[in-house]
């Protein structure tokens, strides 16, 4: 224990370095890091629990997702020879004979595999996905591989054309890396050419970028239709007394309580060709039997069916804000001669913008990656990036391309965030 | 027995009544004139209506019946941003999104003024509350008394004949209350303004007014002066409201001309002033201001009325001795003597001769 060597001016006694000591002579900074210690631990004990659920659940699934997007080790672990051997390979045409003997040796060491460590079926997956056919390919010639004698080359493209095609060996000598962006580039709706560059697709065969921009359409059209709603709603619910205030907000978050699939199936009753709004519309006279409206199935029904889903997102937000807009600013505008209209846009309005953003983003955010709901009621043309997600992790099984397409959502979302942060500030949003 | 409108006022209440649920009414019969230039206060505990009455002024609350009238129009039914009436809020409400300068410049923005006419104005108004420096500035960086001041600047920046003003003071410490006190009314004289000020801080009442209203259920107790209201409460709420005051209850024996002689429940038989009392045997509370009592017979007139007193407590309070006495039965009696050389200091349990003058013993209405 450092004893006292002077004081300061103060007469507090300091060490030769001139820091403050406590009465017993331990340095001030040390007693009072010892003092916070157990407050620190308690603080971490209290929140370890969520932080580690977060991390396994969440953080690393999601790191996860990324690494699926670019990992790419199917053609590394079914064919070093060939690889190898294809180093010297100019891409123009058909590969020499030593490529196809390596092929040959690669096939025939995967044959003495047990079935379950065959790396040829997942090659063949994964080079389909760059070119169809590739796929059968491969399996009509593993069968017939062990009789093959060399001329190998001959035998190979007897066995399949496609062996005799220089595409096929370019794709396997470009996906011949571990890590790839061919995910990345087919979810841009792009493609490498015969010269290995990257082009933009046939335009009948371009699907994500629209998509992605129909995501980002719905989604704001969502947004802005929840503000339009809720916005009123909100300062309604603000300015009546509590009691009431509280009976109306249980009606505002019914929608919460109820499941999403029944919610969903009301609005198909409601709003299918022959359904409730349709048949009074008909029945008034108000459209005629062959005029109904669709209203489901395509990007009406979504828009209708989210902006009731996410409705309490920007409900509570503006809510919790204008609770707390005292009702003397709209009366100082006015007594200072403001007329309601102008007092409301000038003083009132500005005031709740932190929860207008905060509900915005909330909504858009959530809207951005949703998919039930898309899913169920908006047919072809109101389908969302997250259905084609989950149609690649469920039915194509193509999960590079669906983590890829997972990893620009998530990326687009974290620099739309960015730039709200850098143009609003992310300080400001009150969320409830 | 409250003052009848006037119709020359500059501001005029004329019977005007105010109900919120069509049961009760918050403000009975208010009848009131504020002349041109006047600084009238409406004091008053919480739910008396004095805030009621400024928001049916500003136009924040209807009326339920009768006439309010402005330099002589009726202002019913034109809506407060017509009125042209400065308001200072209780909370400020300066506007937190923009600066000190933008709040300043909002009521003569939306008047149409021209941008370099309003940065005179508002440089004007910021220099009369001696915060010119502070133009740039958000309402959140400013202290409690500056924002104060700000609050008063938007008030008068566009000019206005009449200002209102809801508990301006309430939300500042003793001295800055002092302090504003004195510079609002320095500013409401300097600038010719007509204020009406709402508080139920009975200081600040009387040493800011040129009138003061006080207001309970309802209605206007009594409108006077500062010094008559304090000196002359017409009725024992007044005299109880304002200023301390001993009470002491009795029966009405005898009334002759300007004396009366009550018999306090004690036994007692004292002189007092009859204010409110009108018959023999009417019960009533005689009310004394405890500066008013004094122990020495020296300080007191040949005609002063005496009685006996038990010393209950004596508290030292610097320029002051409050001594709580006992008298005929009532054990919270307080005399206040100024801290004067020849002042005795009197210990618990002596008994001591009391008087005032009788002009000072008030009977009052007995409260029901």
């Amino acid at each position: 224990m450092a004893m006292a060597d002077a004081t300061d001016q103060h007469g507090a006694p300091t060490d030769s370095k001139g820091r403050l000591l406590t009465s017993d002579g331990t340095p001030l900074r040390r007693a009072l890091e010892r003092a916070n210690r157990r407050r620190k631990l308690t603080a971490l004990a209290l929140v370890g629990p969520l932080l580690a659920f977060i991390l396994i659940f969440f953080a690393f699934p999601i790191a996860q997702m990324m690494w699926r997007s670019v990992d790419n080790p199917q053609v590394v672990d079914a064919l070093p020879r060939t690889l190898e051997a294809l180093q010297a390979w100019d891409g123009r045409d058909v590969p020499p004979e030593p490529v196809f003997a390596a092929l040959h040796a690669d096939m025939m060491e995967d044959l003495d595999r047990t079935r379950r460590e065959q790396k040829f079926g997942p090659l063949g997956i994964r080079l389909n996905y760059e070119l169809s056919a590739a796929r059968s390919a491969i399996s009509r010639t593993a069968r017939s591989v062990p009789g093959f004698e060399a001329p190998y080359r001959d035998a190979f493209t007897d066995a399949h054309r496609l062996w005799g095609q220089p595409e096929l060996w370019r794709v396997i000598k470009r996906e011949g890396r571990p890590l790839t962006l061919s995910y990345y580039v087919a979810a841009l709706d792009r493609e490498y050419d015969e010269f290995g560059d990257i082009v933009k697709r046939d335009e009948n065969r371009r699907i994500y970028v629209n998509l992605f921009g129909r995501t980002l359409a719905l989604s704001l059209a969502i947004t802005f239709m929840t503000f339009l709603l809720g916005f009123p709603i909100a300062y309604y619910l603000s300015i009546l007394p509590m009691r009431h205030a509280n009976l109306l907000m249980i009606a505002v978050l019914l929608p919460f309580w109820t499941s999403l699939l029944v919610r969903t199936s009301a609005w198909i009753v409601l709003l299918q060709q022959q359904g409730v709004i349709n048949n009074t519309l008909v029945a008034l006279g108000i459209i005629g039997d062959d005029g109904r409206f669709s209203l489901i199935y395509n990007q009406t029904g979504t828009i209708i069916a989210m902006t009731h889903i996410l409705l309490p997102f920007m409900v509570l937000p503006l809510y919790s804000v204008m609770r707390t807009i005292p009702p003397s600013y709209m009366r100082a505008a006015k007594s200072l001669g403001a007329t309601p209209w102008t007092a409301f846009r000038r003083v009132y309005f500005p005031q709740t913008l932190p929860g207008i953003g905060a509900g915005g983003v909330l909504v858009f955010i959530i809207s951005i990656g949703y998919y039930i709901t898309p899913a169920l009621v908006g047919g072809q043309s109101g389908r969302m990036i997250s259905n084609e997600i989950a149609r690649h992790i469920q039915q194509s099984l193509n999960w590079g391309l669906a983590a890829a397409l997972g990893t620009m959502l998530l990326v687009g979302v974290l620099v739309l965030y960015w730039l709200y942060n850098r143009l609003v500030g992310a300080d400001s949003l009150k969320l409830g | 027995m409250v003052a009848s409108a006037n119709s020359d006022g500059f501001v005029v209440f004329d019977g005007v009544q105010k109900s919120y649920d069509g049961e009760t009414l918050v403000v009975k019969d208010l009848n009131l004139s504020v002349g041109k230039g006047e600084f009238l206060t409406m004091l008053g505990p919480s739910g008396s209506g004095k805030t009621t009455c400024l928001m049916m002024l500003a136009g924040f609350e209807t009326a339920t019946h009768g006439e309010i009238l402005l330099d002589g129009r009726p202002i019913n039914s034109v809506p407060p941003h017509k009125r042209g009436i400065g308001m200072v809020f209780q909370n400020y409400a300066l506007f937190p999104h923009m600066t000190v300068g933008e709040n300043l410049a909002f009521p003569l923005e939306v008047r149409g003024m021209g941008k370099s006419d309003r940065e005179k104005a508002v440089k004007r108004a910021l220099d009369m509350v001696q915060m010119g420096n502070f133009i740039n500035r958000r309402p959140a960086q400013l202290s409690g008394g500056q924002q104060q001041r700000i609050a008063l600047a938007r008030a008068l920046v566009f000019e206005p004949e009449l200002v209102l003003m809801d508990e301006p003071l309430g939300a500042l410490d003793k001295q800055l209350r002092e302090h504003m006190q004195f510079e609002i009314t320095r500013l409401a004289h300097d600038l010719g303004i007509t204020t009406v000020y709402v508080t139920h801080d009975q200081t600040e009442a009387l040493t800011m007014s040129d009138n003061v209203a006080v207001f309970e259920d309802g209605r206007i107790q009594q409108l006077d002066p500062p010094d008559v209201l304090y000196e002359e409460p017409r009725n024992s709420f007044v005299a109880q409201f304002i200023g301390e005051n001993n009470t002491l209850d009795g029966v009405v024996k005898e009334i002759k001309g300007d004396a009366c002689v009550v018999e306090l429940d004690g036994g007692a038989l004292i002189d007092a002033k009859p204010v409110n009392v009108s018959k023999v045997g009417e019960r009533t509370r005689v009310s004394i201001r405890p500066e008013r009592v004094e122990a020495s017979r020296d300080r007191l007139g040949p005609d002063a009325h005496l009685i006996q007193a038990e010393v209950m407590e004596f508290i030292y309070m610097g320029d002051v001795f409050r001594t709580r006495l006992k008298v005929a039965g009532n054990e919270n009696f307080i005399m206040k003597t100024r801290n004067a050389p020849d002042q005795t200091r009197h210990n618990a349990g002596d008994m001591i001769e009391i008087g005032w003058m009788p002009k000072d013993c008030r009977a009052l209405d007995f409260p029901s």
